[in-house]
């Protein structure tokens, strides 16, 4: 058992959790996440590592709450315990001192970013980070993101904080202003990993994506995660989460998230009378 | 004397084909005892050479046949740790049972059926909970893996006096057993079972720990104070085509298939968190196990056709005969020399079809099997909303990728001898992640010959301090 040692809301249906996995904590990376299953008929449920704390055995869970799994975690308090929860798995980012290196979060997307923004900027790069949301209530990990960071660019859907507009926008404009940009590293909605790909590509800017699958054991043994990347399949859990984002299928890993959309619609009713599956 | 063996009693096909109870039930007490008496007990015991366990048939059947069912069990745990398992998915037709005696002019005694009798009726009893462990502790031993070779290399080393720990990467210990094989022929509740008689024996089995990740092979052996590694990680790794259309929407391996339904019990959504989509028609391509395991998890899911699709004819099918046999009683329907091109979609990128080619044999190829050709233009498409993948499993890198000093072959086998001994000191291997997909009981033999090893190797190392 795994013990949910904090629990925070960062804003509407996004919550933070510290969870006690002293083994994790020690050994994770920036850029790995973690499979965790809330109880016996659970599911098992991919979440990038937003933080760890070696010293206290903890590491951070950022989610929002948008299928029953999700919704499930989010009802969880202080004290509670997840049943399983294994990691830390994926590959770790590539940290290095590039020069300098934008880092874009979109949503939740921001949580995964924060650590990789961090170890680029431990790594000496220059790091300018955008990060965007629908609106100002919406926006997580604004301070944080702020401190590891040499420039911060806020923009939302509506305006109601920072620029009005998408994450690209901003970028577009560096681009276009001239400025030379060693790597772009964005994760957040696939719809947005592939604009910023649009964007970068005829640049031929380094540009890395952090991809969230649809997964079942996290060790290469589904195959489920699998993503079409510069033509070869590869398995998102074992040789990624990170791919090259100009190498990517995009469309197709679009299509493969749309897979349980009508099942996640369905409650889990327990049994009984519940008439959900038919 | 009665020629064949006695009839296993059987949920009927009309009926199974649409749930998830165990197909075989067992033998009753009396019919155990007269199937035992088919024995010969014969002085030389060729059975026993088909056994890669080494369990003396004929001694256990002797017990059966006399009622004595707690000495029947009592043998087998000798040297078999998961009797119940066994019992029921061994392929005994081409082991203990093809060498017996009896089986040259009717059928072979039901080996395998008296050792499900036995294990279950030691089940029943509470009979499996005996155990006798040495007080002395004669070392520590790290397993990865907890499947069939390793759960077998645990077992004979904690009963050997070793502490032994076992890592699993997943959340269920059992390896192939708990996420592969379907509730229908092996309920993960006798799984569980026999696993728990493990831990009596003092193993201790830590889930959600994946070595590679974890802790590196090194970091047990220099920093855990382990005396030993037996790595028994198995091929998990699903292969695919790579033939057009495998993303689609409703592509599945059969490890994703089989794990959904199996470890995560899919087929109880929503009541359980996992949901598994199969659509009216079902195409399963492959003919191993796994490729029946997954054609009749399909019909059980609510199918209404399910074809095995597999490019070679039945003769060189790889199934076990009777699960065979028992997926044409529920309705699968074969398409032999029959190969698929690709996989077709809507515009939405859901499966809408499988393309196939009809095939000829020709020369016989490296395997000695004749070589399937395609039949030009013969070309046409099975209506199908789901594929599943059941063409075979490779090596899983994850331990070999971060053990420096382990040779592996060229498709990412641990490279080991007999004995399990690989080229780096201290680290051993067996089943499947040594000679590639096999099967449960040869996992377990290999597992078997490494505990020897491991026991040799640690008490040779303390012996030189």
């Amino acid at each position: 058992m795994y013990n949910i040692v904090k629990k925070e809301v960062l804003s509407p249906g996004v919550l933070l959790f510290d969870v006690a996995a002293p083994l994790i904590a020690k050994k994770c990376q920036p850029g790995q996440f973690v499979i965790l299953r809330i109880d016996e008929d659970g599911e098992r449920i991919p979440l990038t590592i937003a933080d760890f704390d070696r010293e206290a055995g903890t590491i951070t869970l950022i989610f929002q709450e948008v299928g029953h799994t999700t919704r499930q975690l989010g009802a969880l308090n202080k004290g509670d315990a997840l049943l399983d929860l294994v990691g830390p798995l994926g590959k770790a980012t590539h940290i290095d001192n590039f020069g300098t290196v934008i880092c874009i979060g979109g949503g939740i997307g921001v949580a995964p970013v924060y650590p990789i923004a961090r170890a680029y900027k431990q790594a000496g790069n220059k790091v300018i980070s955008i990060i965007g949301a629908r609106n100002a209530d919406l926006l997580i990990l604004e301070k944080e993101m702020a401190a590891v960071s040499d420039e911060l660019i806020i923009t939302t859907d509506d305006g109601s904080k920072g620029r009005k507009g998408l994450v690209i926008h901003p970028l577009q404009e560096m681009i276009d202003a001239g400025m030379k940009i060693d790597t772009v590293m964005a994760i957040g909605p696939v719809i947005m990993m592939r604009s910023v790909a649009d964007v970068t590509r005829p640049h031929n800017i380094h540009t890395i994506v952090s991809l969230n699958p649809i997964m079942v054991d996290g060790t290469g043994m589904c195959g489920g995660c699998r993503v079409s990347v510069g033509n070869k399949n590869k398995f998102a859990c074992v040789d990624g989460p990170e791919f090259d984002a100009h190498q990517v299928d995009f469309n197709g890993l679009m299509a493969r998230q749309r897979m349980y959309q009508e099942h996640e619609k369905m409650e889990r009713c327990g049994g009984g009378s519940c008439k959900c599956n038919k | 004397m009665q020629q064949v063996k006695h009839k296993m009693p059987e949920q009927a096909a009309d009926q199974r084909r649409r749930n998830f109870n165990e197909v075989a039930l067992g033998y009753e007490a009396e019919t155990a005892k007269a199937e035992a008496a088919r024995c010969l007990q014969c002085k030389t015991a060729p059975c026993r050479q088909g056994c890669p366990v080494e369990i003396d048939i004929p001694k256990f059947i002797k017990n059966i046949k006399e009622g004595d069912f707690d000495a029947a069990i009592d043998e087998i745990k000798t040297k078999n740790n998961l009797p119940a398992v066994c019992g029921r998915v061994c392929p005994q037709e081409d082991q203990c049972e093809k060498y017996c005696i009896m089986g040259k002019k009717g059928e072979p005694v039901g080996i395998g059926r008296l050792e499900r009798f036995a294990a279950d009726y030691a089940m029943a009893t509470g009979r499996e909970d005996k155990v006798d462990v040495p007080a002395e502790v004669l070392g520590k031993v790290a397993v990865i893996g907890a499947g069939p070779a390793g759960l077998t290399t645990a077992g004979d080393l904690a009963r050997l006096g070793y502490k032994v720990t076992v890592f699993e990467a997943l959340h269920a210990p059992g390896g192939v057993l708990m996420y592969g094989i379907p509730e229908f022929r092996l309920p993960k509740a006798i799984v569980q079972r026999e696993i728990a008689a493990l831990r009596k024996l003092g193993v201790d089995i830590q889930v959600n720990a994946v070595i590679g990740k974890s802790y590196t092979i090194d970091e047990l052996l220099n920093e855990e104070g382990y005396d030993a590694v037996f790595i028994g990680t198995g091929a998990g790794l699903p292969h695919f085509m790579d033939i057009p259309g495998e993303n689609l929407n409703g592509v599945y391996s059969a490890n994703e298939f089989l794990t959904r339904v199996n470890l995560m019990k899919a087929y109880k959504f929503p009541q359980t968190g996992t949901p598994v989509r199969v659509g009216r028609r079902v195409a399963v391509v492959g003919a191993g196990n796994v490729a029946m395991d997954s054609a009749r998890t399909a019909l059980r899911l609510g199918a209404e056709k399910v074809y095995i699709v597999y490019r070679r004819s039945e003769e060189e099918m790889p199934a076990r005969h009777e699960e065979l046999e028992h997926a044409k009683e529920e309705g699968v329907e074969f398409r032999l020399l029959t190969a698929p091109v690709q996989v077709l979609g809507d515009d939405k990128g859901w499966v809408k079809g499988i393309e196939c080619i009809k095939m000829e044999l020709g020369e016989p190829d490296e395997s000695g099997r004749r070589k399937p050709v395609p039949v030009e233009g013969s070309n046409y498409v099975l209506d199908v909303e789901t594929v599943v993948m059941a063409i075979g499993q490779g090596p899983n890198p994850l331990v070999q990728d971060t053990t420096p000093g382990l040779a592996v072959n060229k498709r990412g086998n641990i490279m080991a001898d007999e004995t399990g001994a690989t080229s780096k000191d201290a680290v051993f291997a067996g089943g499947d992640i040594v000679t590639g997909a096999a099967t449960v009981i040869l996992a377990m033999g290999a597992g078997k010959k490494a505990s020897a090893k491991i026991h040799e190797y640690v008490q040779n190392k303390k012996a030189a301090r």
